[in-house]
Protein backbone atom coordinates (compact mmCIF):
# COMPACT_ATOMS: atom_id res chain seq x y z
CA UNK A 1 0.00 0.00 0.00
CA UNK A 2 1.38 3.42 -0.91
CA UNK A 3 1.99 6.08 1.69
CA UNK A 4 -0.65 8.48 0.40
CA UNK A 5 -3.13 5.66 0.52
CA UNK A 6 -2.49 4.92 4.20
CA UNK A 7 -2.48 8.62 5.01
CA UNK A 8 -5.87 9.23 3.42
CA UNK A 9 -7.18 6.09 5.09
CA UNK A 10 -5.98 7.30 8.44
CA UNK A 11 -7.63 10.70 7.85
CA UNK A 12 -10.86 8.90 6.97
CA UNK A 13 -10.70 7.04 10.31
CA UNK A 14 -10.04 10.26 12.22
CA UNK A 15 -13.02 11.98 10.59
CA UNK A 16 -15.25 9.00 11.34
CA UNK A 17 -14.18 8.86 14.98
CA UNK A 18 -14.45 12.62 15.46
CA UNK A 19 -17.92 12.46 13.91
CA UNK A 20 -18.98 9.72 16.31
CA UNK A 21 -17.52 11.63 19.26
CA UNK A 22 -19.30 14.81 18.16
CA UNK A 23 -22.67 13.08 18.15
CA UNK A 24 -21.99 11.44 21.47
CA UNK A 25 -20.74 14.65 23.05
CA UNK A 26 -23.79 16.58 21.86
CA UNK A 27 -26.20 14.06 23.34
CA UNK A 28 -24.35 13.65 26.65
CA UNK A 29 -23.91 17.38 27.10
CA UNK A 30 -27.28 18.66 26.05
CA UNK A 31 -29.46 15.58 26.20
CA UNK A 32 -32.67 15.12 24.31
CA UNK A 33 -34.82 17.09 26.72
CA UNK A 34 -36.35 20.51 26.08
CA UNK A 35 -34.37 22.35 23.39
CA UNK A 36 -31.62 19.72 23.33
CA UNK A 37 -28.64 20.53 21.20
CA UNK A 38 -29.85 24.08 20.59
CA UNK A 39 -28.24 24.80 23.97
CA UNK A 40 -25.02 24.55 22.02
CA UNK A 41 -25.44 28.13 20.89
CA UNK A 42 -28.21 29.36 23.19
CA UNK A 43 -25.83 29.04 26.13
CA UNK A 44 -23.13 31.36 24.71
CA UNK A 45 -25.90 33.63 23.43
CA UNK A 46 -27.21 34.03 26.96
CA UNK A 47 -23.72 34.87 28.18
CA UNK A 48 -23.13 37.46 25.50
CA UNK A 49 -26.61 38.97 25.89
CA UNK A 50 -26.10 39.23 29.66
CA UNK A 51 -22.76 40.94 29.28
CA UNK A 52 -24.18 43.25 26.63
CA UNK A 53 -27.00 44.24 28.98
CA UNK A 54 -24.63 44.82 31.90
CA UNK A 55 -22.25 46.93 29.87
CA UNK A 56 -25.14 48.93 28.44
CA UNK A 57 -26.55 49.61 31.93
CA UNK A 58 -23.20 50.70 33.35
CA UNK A 59 -22.18 52.57 30.20
CA UNK A 60 -18.89 50.75 30.40
CA UNK A 61 -17.14 52.68 27.68
CA UNK A 62 -17.00 56.41 27.56
CA UNK A 63 -14.23 56.60 25.01
CA UNK A 64 -15.86 55.84 21.77
CA UNK A 65 -18.80 56.32 19.50
CA UNK A 66 -19.23 52.58 18.90
CA UNK A 67 -22.60 51.36 20.15
CA UNK A 68 -22.13 49.44 23.37
CA UNK A 69 -24.11 46.43 22.14
CA UNK A 70 -21.83 46.02 19.16
CA UNK A 71 -18.83 46.45 21.39
CA UNK A 72 -19.98 43.77 23.82
CA UNK A 73 -20.94 41.39 21.03
CA UNK A 74 -17.59 41.63 19.25
CA UNK A 75 -15.68 41.53 22.54
CA UNK A 76 -17.37 38.94 24.64
CA UNK A 77 -17.91 36.46 21.82
CA UNK A 78 -14.16 36.30 21.27
CA UNK A 79 -13.59 35.68 24.98
CA UNK A 80 -15.99 32.74 24.86
CA UNK A 81 -14.02 31.43 21.93
CA UNK A 82 -10.54 31.30 23.47
CA UNK A 83 -11.66 30.65 27.01
CA UNK A 84 -14.21 27.86 26.59
CA UNK A 85 -12.23 25.67 24.20
CA UNK A 86 -9.33 25.10 26.63
CA UNK A 87 -11.86 24.85 29.46
CA UNK A 88 -13.61 22.00 27.67
CA UNK A 89 -10.33 20.28 26.87
CA UNK A 90 -8.96 20.32 30.39
CA UNK A 91 -9.99 17.05 32.00
CA UNK A 92 -11.45 15.82 28.71
CA UNK A 93 -9.58 12.53 28.68
CA UNK A 94 -10.67 11.06 31.98
CA UNK A 95 -14.43 10.77 31.27
CA UNK A 96 -13.57 9.30 27.86
CA UNK A 97 -11.07 6.71 29.05
CA UNK A 98 -13.45 3.82 28.57
CA UNK A 99 -13.82 4.73 24.89
CA UNK A 100 -10.11 4.43 24.42
CA UNK A 101 -10.44 0.66 24.47
CA UNK A 102 -11.21 1.21 20.81
CA UNK A 103 -7.88 1.56 19.08
CA UNK A 104 -9.11 4.21 16.66
CA UNK A 105 -10.24 6.58 19.38
CA UNK A 106 -7.20 8.74 20.06
CA UNK A 107 -6.58 11.58 22.48
CA UNK A 108 -6.42 14.04 19.57
CA UNK A 109 -9.91 12.94 18.44
CA UNK A 110 -11.37 13.66 21.85
CA UNK A 111 -9.83 17.12 21.90
CA UNK A 112 -10.79 17.79 18.28
CA UNK A 113 -14.43 16.88 18.84
CA UNK A 114 -14.72 19.12 21.89
CA UNK A 115 -12.94 21.99 20.13
CA UNK A 116 -15.18 21.67 17.05
CA UNK A 117 -18.32 21.63 19.17
CA UNK A 118 -17.20 24.75 21.00
CA UNK A 119 -16.35 26.51 17.72
CA UNK A 120 -19.72 25.60 16.26
CA UNK A 121 -21.65 26.81 19.30
CA UNK A 122 -19.80 30.08 19.75
CA UNK A 123 -19.80 30.89 16.05
CA UNK A 124 -23.53 30.16 15.73
CA UNK A 125 -24.15 32.36 18.76
CA UNK A 126 -22.03 35.20 17.34
CA UNK A 127 -23.80 35.09 13.98
CA UNK A 128 -27.28 34.77 15.46
CA UNK A 129 -26.81 37.64 17.90
CA UNK A 130 -25.20 39.72 15.16
CA UNK A 131 -28.26 39.21 12.98
CA UNK A 132 -30.70 39.86 15.84
CA UNK A 133 -28.90 43.03 16.96
CA UNK A 134 -28.80 44.26 13.37
CA UNK A 135 -32.50 43.60 12.84
CA UNK A 136 -33.53 45.44 15.99
CA UNK A 137 -31.21 48.27 15.03
CA UNK A 138 -28.64 48.09 17.85
CA UNK A 139 -25.76 47.73 15.46
CA UNK A 140 -24.99 48.24 11.81
CA UNK A 141 -23.97 45.32 9.62
CA UNK A 142 -20.19 44.79 9.49
CA UNK A 143 -18.31 47.05 7.08
CA UNK A 144 -15.87 44.39 5.94
CA UNK A 145 -17.20 40.92 6.60
CA UNK A 146 -14.08 39.20 5.29
CA UNK A 147 -11.96 41.00 7.87
CA UNK A 148 -14.41 39.96 10.59
CA UNK A 149 -14.18 36.37 9.41
CA UNK A 150 -10.40 36.53 9.29
CA UNK A 151 -10.20 37.91 12.84
CA UNK A 152 -12.68 35.29 14.03
CA UNK A 153 -10.69 32.53 12.34
CA UNK A 154 -7.44 33.70 13.91
CA UNK A 155 -8.98 33.64 17.38
CA UNK A 156 -10.37 30.17 16.67
CA UNK A 157 -6.88 29.06 15.71
CA UNK A 158 -5.43 30.62 18.86
CA UNK A 159 -8.11 29.00 21.05
CA UNK A 160 -7.77 25.58 19.41
CA UNK A 161 -3.97 25.56 19.68
CA UNK A 162 -4.17 26.68 23.30
CA UNK A 163 -6.73 23.94 23.98
CA UNK A 164 -4.47 21.18 22.73
CA UNK A 165 -1.68 22.41 24.98
CA UNK A 166 -3.85 23.04 28.04
CA UNK A 167 -5.78 19.80 27.55
CA UNK A 168 -2.63 17.70 27.31
CA UNK A 169 -0.76 19.50 30.08
CA UNK A 170 -3.74 19.20 32.45
CA UNK A 171 -3.50 15.46 31.89
CA UNK A 172 0.17 15.50 32.82
CA UNK A 173 -0.09 17.73 35.84
CA UNK A 174 -2.93 18.75 38.11
CA UNK A 175 -1.20 22.05 38.82
CA UNK A 176 -1.80 23.20 35.25
CA UNK A 177 -5.48 22.42 35.65
CA UNK A 178 -5.61 24.44 38.86
CA UNK A 179 -3.68 27.34 37.33
CA UNK A 180 -5.56 27.52 34.04
CA UNK A 181 -8.87 28.71 35.50
CA UNK A 182 -7.52 31.74 37.39
CA UNK A 183 -5.26 32.55 34.43
CA UNK A 184 -8.20 32.53 32.04
CA UNK A 185 -10.13 34.67 34.49
CA UNK A 186 -7.41 37.30 34.75
CA UNK A 187 -6.82 37.30 31.01
CA UNK A 188 -10.39 38.34 30.34
CA UNK A 189 -9.95 42.05 31.25
CA UNK A 190 -6.64 42.10 29.35
CA UNK A 191 -7.89 40.33 26.25
CA UNK A 192 -9.12 43.37 24.38
CA UNK A 193 -12.76 42.42 24.82
CA UNK A 194 -13.54 45.43 27.01
CA UNK A 195 -11.36 48.07 25.37
CA UNK A 196 -9.66 49.12 22.17
CA UNK A 197 -5.87 49.22 22.26
CA UNK A 198 -6.02 52.80 20.98
CA UNK A 199 -7.65 53.95 24.25
CA UNK A 200 -4.64 52.86 26.29
CA UNK A 201 -1.51 54.90 27.04
CA UNK A 202 1.24 54.21 24.50
CA UNK A 203 3.44 52.30 26.96
CA UNK A 204 0.56 50.02 27.92
CA UNK A 205 -0.25 49.39 24.25
CA UNK A 206 3.17 47.90 23.74
CA UNK A 207 2.67 45.36 26.51
CA UNK A 208 -0.93 44.51 25.85
CA UNK A 209 -0.05 43.66 22.25
CA UNK A 210 2.04 40.76 23.52
CA UNK A 211 -1.27 38.97 24.05
CA UNK A 212 -2.16 37.31 20.74
CA UNK A 213 -5.94 37.44 21.11
CA UNK A 214 -5.84 41.24 21.35
CA UNK A 215 -4.71 41.37 17.71
CA UNK A 216 -7.63 39.18 16.68
CA UNK A 217 -10.19 41.33 18.49
CA UNK A 218 -8.70 44.50 17.00
CA UNK A 219 -8.90 43.29 13.41
CA UNK A 220 -12.38 41.89 13.99
CA UNK A 221 -13.55 45.26 15.26
CA UNK A 222 -11.90 47.03 12.35
CA UNK A 223 -13.88 44.73 10.08
CA UNK A 224 -17.07 45.50 11.97
CA UNK A 225 -16.77 49.24 12.57
CA UNK A 226 -14.32 50.24 9.86
CA UNK A 227 -13.23 53.84 9.91
CA UNK A 228 -14.75 54.68 13.29
CA UNK A 229 -11.99 52.81 15.14
CA UNK A 230 -8.20 52.96 15.13
CA UNK A 231 -7.07 49.36 15.38
CA UNK A 232 -3.61 48.17 16.37
CA UNK A 233 -2.68 44.74 15.21
CA UNK A 234 0.05 42.63 13.67
CA UNK A 235 -1.44 39.50 12.19
CA UNK A 236 1.97 38.06 11.36
CA UNK A 237 2.82 38.19 15.04
CA UNK A 238 -0.45 36.48 15.92
CA UNK A 239 0.07 33.81 13.26
CA UNK A 240 3.57 33.06 14.54
CA UNK A 241 2.35 32.75 18.13
CA UNK A 242 -0.52 30.53 16.97
CA UNK A 243 1.83 28.35 14.99
CA UNK A 244 4.18 27.92 17.95
CA UNK A 245 1.24 27.12 20.23
CA UNK A 246 -0.05 24.58 17.71
CA UNK A 247 3.28 22.78 17.50
CA UNK A 248 3.68 22.85 21.26
CA UNK A 249 0.11 21.61 21.72
CA UNK A 250 0.47 18.77 19.23
CA UNK A 251 3.75 17.67 20.78
CA UNK A 252 2.14 17.57 24.22
CA UNK A 253 -0.82 15.61 22.88
CA UNK A 254 1.64 13.12 21.45
CA UNK A 255 3.39 12.74 24.78
CA UNK A 256 0.10 12.21 26.58
CA UNK A 257 -1.18 9.72 23.98
CA UNK A 258 1.74 7.48 24.74
CA UNK A 259 0.99 7.30 28.42
CA UNK A 260 -2.79 7.23 28.43
CA UNK A 261 -4.23 4.00 29.80
CA UNK A 262 -7.80 2.96 29.06
CA UNK A 263 -9.90 2.30 32.13
CA UNK B 1 -1.21 -12.32 11.29
CA UNK B 2 -0.22 -10.54 14.48
CA UNK B 3 3.45 -10.17 15.10
CA UNK B 4 4.69 -8.97 18.46
CA UNK B 5 8.37 -8.12 18.59
CA UNK B 6 10.42 -7.21 21.66
CA UNK B 7 7.43 -5.66 23.36
CA UNK B 8 8.23 -3.81 26.57
CA UNK B 9 5.81 -2.01 28.85
CA UNK B 10 6.90 -0.04 31.87
CA UNK B 11 4.74 2.01 34.19
CA UNK B 12 5.80 4.87 36.38
CA UNK B 13 4.88 4.16 39.96
CA UNK B 14 5.67 5.92 43.20
CA UNK B 15 8.38 3.35 43.80
CA UNK B 16 9.99 4.03 40.44
CA UNK B 17 9.74 2.22 37.14
CA UNK B 18 7.87 -1.04 37.08
CA UNK B 19 8.48 -3.34 34.12
CA UNK B 20 5.26 -5.23 33.50
CA UNK B 21 6.16 -6.81 30.18
CA UNK B 22 9.78 -7.47 29.35
CA UNK B 23 10.72 -8.15 25.71
CA UNK B 24 7.78 -10.24 24.66
CA UNK B 25 7.64 -12.00 21.30
CA UNK B 26 4.61 -13.74 19.87
CA UNK B 27 3.27 -14.66 16.46
CA UNK B 28 -0.41 -15.39 15.93
CA UNK B 29 -1.46 -16.71 12.53
CA UNK B 30 -5.00 -16.48 11.08
CA UNK B 31 -7.42 -18.87 12.75
CA UNK B 32 -5.03 -19.74 15.54
CA UNK B 33 -6.29 -19.80 19.13
CA UNK B 34 -3.72 -18.81 21.69
CA UNK B 35 -4.30 -18.93 25.40
CA UNK B 36 -2.22 -16.91 27.84
CA UNK B 37 -2.13 -17.97 31.45
CA UNK B 38 -1.02 -15.69 34.23
CA UNK B 39 -1.66 -14.85 37.84
CA UNK B 40 -3.55 -11.75 38.90
CA UNK B 41 -1.42 -8.72 38.18
CA UNK B 42 1.01 -10.58 35.94
CA UNK B 43 0.31 -8.25 33.00
CA UNK B 44 -2.25 -10.28 31.02
CA UNK B 45 -4.67 -7.41 30.56
CA UNK B 46 -1.84 -5.03 29.78
CA UNK B 47 -0.68 -7.38 27.04
CA UNK B 48 -4.20 -7.61 25.60
CA UNK B 49 -4.53 -3.81 25.60
CA UNK B 50 -1.17 -3.47 23.85
CA UNK B 51 -2.17 -6.03 21.23
CA UNK B 52 -5.47 -4.25 20.69
CA UNK B 53 -3.64 -0.95 20.22
CA UNK B 54 -5.61 0.77 22.96
CA UNK B 55 -2.36 1.39 24.78
CA UNK B 56 1.08 2.19 23.42
CA UNK B 57 4.15 0.09 24.27
CA UNK B 58 7.22 1.58 25.94
CA UNK B 59 9.25 -0.06 23.18
CA UNK B 60 8.87 -2.84 20.65
CA UNK B 61 6.19 -3.30 18.01
CA UNK B 62 2.84 -4.92 17.41
CA UNK B 63 2.12 -5.49 13.72
CA UNK B 64 -1.50 -6.27 12.90
CA UNK B 65 -2.09 -7.69 9.44
CA UNK B 66 -5.63 -8.73 10.27
CA UNK B 67 -8.46 -6.86 11.91
CA UNK B 68 -8.22 -7.14 15.66
CA UNK B 69 -11.06 -6.59 18.10
CA UNK B 70 -10.99 -4.43 21.19
CA UNK B 71 -10.48 -6.36 24.47
CA UNK B 72 -13.75 -8.20 24.50
CA UNK B 73 -16.62 -8.08 26.95
CA UNK B 74 -15.12 -5.58 29.28
CA UNK B 75 -18.04 -4.14 31.22
CA UNK B 76 -17.02 -0.54 30.58
CA UNK B 77 -16.80 1.46 27.43
CA UNK B 78 -20.20 2.93 27.98
CA UNK B 79 -21.33 6.45 28.58
CA UNK B 80 -23.77 6.09 31.47
CA UNK B 81 -26.08 8.88 30.42
CA UNK B 82 -26.48 7.42 26.95
CA UNK B 83 -28.91 4.65 26.15
CA UNK B 84 -27.84 1.18 25.05
CA UNK B 85 -28.78 2.04 21.47
CA UNK B 86 -26.75 5.26 21.56
CA UNK B 87 -23.74 3.35 22.81
CA UNK B 88 -24.20 0.79 20.04
CA UNK B 89 -24.47 3.62 17.55
CA UNK B 90 -21.23 5.16 18.80
CA UNK B 91 -19.31 1.93 18.41
CA UNK B 92 -20.77 1.27 14.96
CA UNK B 93 -19.76 4.77 13.87
CA UNK B 94 -16.24 4.33 15.22
CA UNK B 95 -15.84 1.08 13.28
CA UNK B 96 -17.48 2.53 10.19
CA UNK B 97 -20.54 0.32 9.93
CA UNK B 98 -24.29 0.88 9.94
CA UNK B 99 -26.29 0.69 13.15
CA UNK B 100 -29.95 0.17 12.39
CA UNK B 101 -29.58 -3.35 11.03
CA UNK B 102 -27.66 -4.35 14.19
CA UNK B 103 -30.32 -3.28 16.68
CA UNK B 104 -32.53 -6.41 16.41
CA UNK B 105 -29.57 -8.72 17.09
CA UNK B 106 -28.40 -6.70 20.08
CA UNK B 107 -31.95 -6.46 21.40
CA UNK B 108 -32.44 -10.19 21.09
CA UNK B 109 -29.03 -11.28 22.29
CA UNK B 110 -28.70 -8.94 25.25
CA UNK B 111 -32.25 -9.72 26.43
CA UNK B 112 -32.53 -6.12 27.55
CA UNK B 113 -35.98 -5.57 26.05
CA UNK B 114 -37.13 -1.99 26.34
CA UNK B 115 -34.17 -1.22 28.58
CA UNK B 116 -32.04 -1.03 25.44
CA UNK B 117 -33.49 2.44 25.00
CA UNK B 118 -32.88 3.51 28.59
CA UNK B 119 -29.69 5.16 29.91
CA UNK B 120 -26.97 2.62 30.67
CA UNK B 121 -26.54 4.08 34.18
CA UNK B 122 -29.88 2.50 35.11
CA UNK B 123 -28.56 -0.99 34.23
CA UNK B 124 -27.38 -3.62 36.67
CA UNK B 125 -23.84 -4.92 36.19
CA UNK B 126 -25.23 -8.09 34.60
CA UNK B 127 -27.24 -6.04 32.11
CA UNK B 128 -24.16 -4.00 31.23
CA UNK B 129 -22.14 -7.13 30.65
CA UNK B 130 -24.86 -8.55 28.40
CA UNK B 131 -24.99 -5.33 26.39
CA UNK B 132 -21.19 -5.25 26.13
CA UNK B 133 -21.02 -8.79 24.83
CA UNK B 134 -23.87 -8.29 22.37
CA UNK B 135 -22.27 -5.12 20.99
CA UNK B 136 -18.90 -6.80 20.63
CA UNK B 137 -20.52 -9.45 18.45
CA UNK B 138 -21.91 -7.02 15.86
CA UNK B 139 -18.53 -5.88 14.54
CA UNK B 140 -16.67 -8.63 12.73
CA UNK B 141 -12.95 -9.17 13.28
CA UNK B 142 -10.35 -11.66 12.08
CA UNK B 143 -8.97 -11.93 15.57
CA UNK B 144 -10.78 -11.60 18.87
CA UNK B 145 -9.02 -10.53 22.04
CA UNK B 146 -10.66 -12.06 25.06
CA UNK B 147 -9.92 -10.93 28.57
CA UNK B 148 -11.53 -13.32 31.07
CA UNK B 149 -14.63 -13.10 28.93
CA UNK B 150 -16.46 -16.12 30.24
CA UNK B 151 -17.30 -14.47 33.52
CA UNK B 152 -20.30 -12.70 31.98
CA UNK B 153 -23.87 -13.08 33.24
CA UNK B 154 -25.66 -16.21 34.40
CA UNK B 155 -25.24 -19.80 33.21
CA UNK B 156 -27.76 -19.54 30.39
CA UNK B 157 -26.15 -16.38 29.07
CA UNK B 158 -22.77 -18.10 29.36
CA UNK B 159 -23.95 -20.80 27.05
CA UNK B 160 -25.22 -18.25 24.54
CA UNK B 161 -21.92 -16.40 24.57
CA UNK B 162 -19.94 -19.58 24.07
CA UNK B 163 -22.10 -20.53 21.12
CA UNK B 164 -21.80 -17.09 19.53
CA UNK B 165 -18.09 -16.70 20.09
CA UNK B 166 -16.57 -20.18 19.99
CA UNK B 167 -18.95 -22.03 17.68
CA UNK B 168 -20.15 -19.46 15.16
CA UNK B 169 -16.74 -17.78 15.03
CA UNK B 170 -14.64 -20.89 15.38
CA UNK B 171 -12.56 -20.16 12.26
CA UNK B 172 -11.36 -16.82 13.62
CA UNK B 173 -8.12 -16.27 15.45
CA UNK B 174 -8.33 -15.66 19.18
CA UNK B 175 -6.03 -14.54 21.92
CA UNK B 176 -7.48 -15.35 25.29
CA UNK B 177 -6.00 -14.44 28.65
CA UNK B 178 -7.15 -16.10 31.82
CA UNK B 179 -6.00 -17.14 35.24
CA UNK B 180 -8.17 -20.21 35.00
CA UNK B 181 -6.66 -23.03 32.99
CA UNK B 182 -9.92 -24.76 32.09
CA UNK B 183 -11.07 -21.89 29.82
CA UNK B 184 -7.86 -22.10 27.88
CA UNK B 185 -7.79 -25.86 27.78
CA UNK B 186 -11.29 -25.85 26.36
CA UNK B 187 -10.88 -23.26 23.62
CA UNK B 188 -7.23 -22.89 22.68
CA UNK B 189 -4.82 -24.79 20.48
CA UNK B 190 -1.68 -23.42 22.10
CA UNK B 191 -0.83 -21.84 25.44
CA UNK B 192 1.71 -19.44 26.89
CA UNK B 193 2.40 -18.35 30.44
CA UNK B 194 3.25 -14.84 31.57
CA UNK B 195 5.68 -15.04 34.44
CA UNK B 196 7.76 -12.15 35.78
CA UNK B 197 7.14 -10.06 32.69
CA UNK B 198 8.34 -12.79 30.33
CA UNK B 199 6.12 -14.71 27.94
CA UNK B 200 6.96 -18.40 27.91
CA UNK B 201 5.76 -20.47 24.98
CA UNK B 202 5.00 -24.15 25.38
CA UNK B 203 4.60 -26.90 22.84
CA UNK B 204 1.35 -28.12 24.34
CA UNK B 205 -1.27 -26.84 26.73
CA UNK B 206 -0.54 -29.42 29.42
CA UNK B 207 3.09 -28.35 29.64
CA UNK B 208 1.99 -24.72 29.99
CA UNK B 209 -0.49 -25.69 32.64
CA UNK B 210 2.07 -27.67 34.61
CA UNK B 211 4.48 -24.77 34.56
CA UNK B 212 1.72 -22.41 35.63
CA UNK B 213 0.70 -24.63 38.53
CA UNK B 214 4.29 -25.14 39.66
CA UNK B 215 5.10 -21.44 39.73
Amino acid sequence: MSNTNTLSKSFAIHFRVIGALLMRETITRYGRHNIGFLWLFVEPMLFTSGVTTLWTLFEAHQYSNIPIAAFALTGYSTVLLWRNMPGRCSGAIEPNLTLMYHRNVKVIDIFASRILLEIAGTTASFITLGIIFTIIGWIKPPEDILKVMFGWFMIIWFGAALSLGIGALCERSEIIEKLWHPTAYFMFPLSGAGFMVDWLPTTAQKYILFLPMVHGVEILREGYFGSSVHPHYDMTYMAIVNLCLTLLGLSQVRVVSRTVMPE
Amino acid sequence: MIQITNLVKRYHTRQGENTVLDHINLLVTPGEKVGILGRNGSGKSTLIRLISGAEQPTSGTVIRNMTVSWPLAFGGGFQGSLTGVDNLRFICRVYGTTTDDKIPFVQEFSELGKYLREPVKTYSSGMRARLAFAISMVIEFDCFLIDEVISVGDARFHAKCRKELFEKRSHRAMIMVSHEAHNIREHCSRACVIDNGKLLEFTNIEAAYEYYQAN
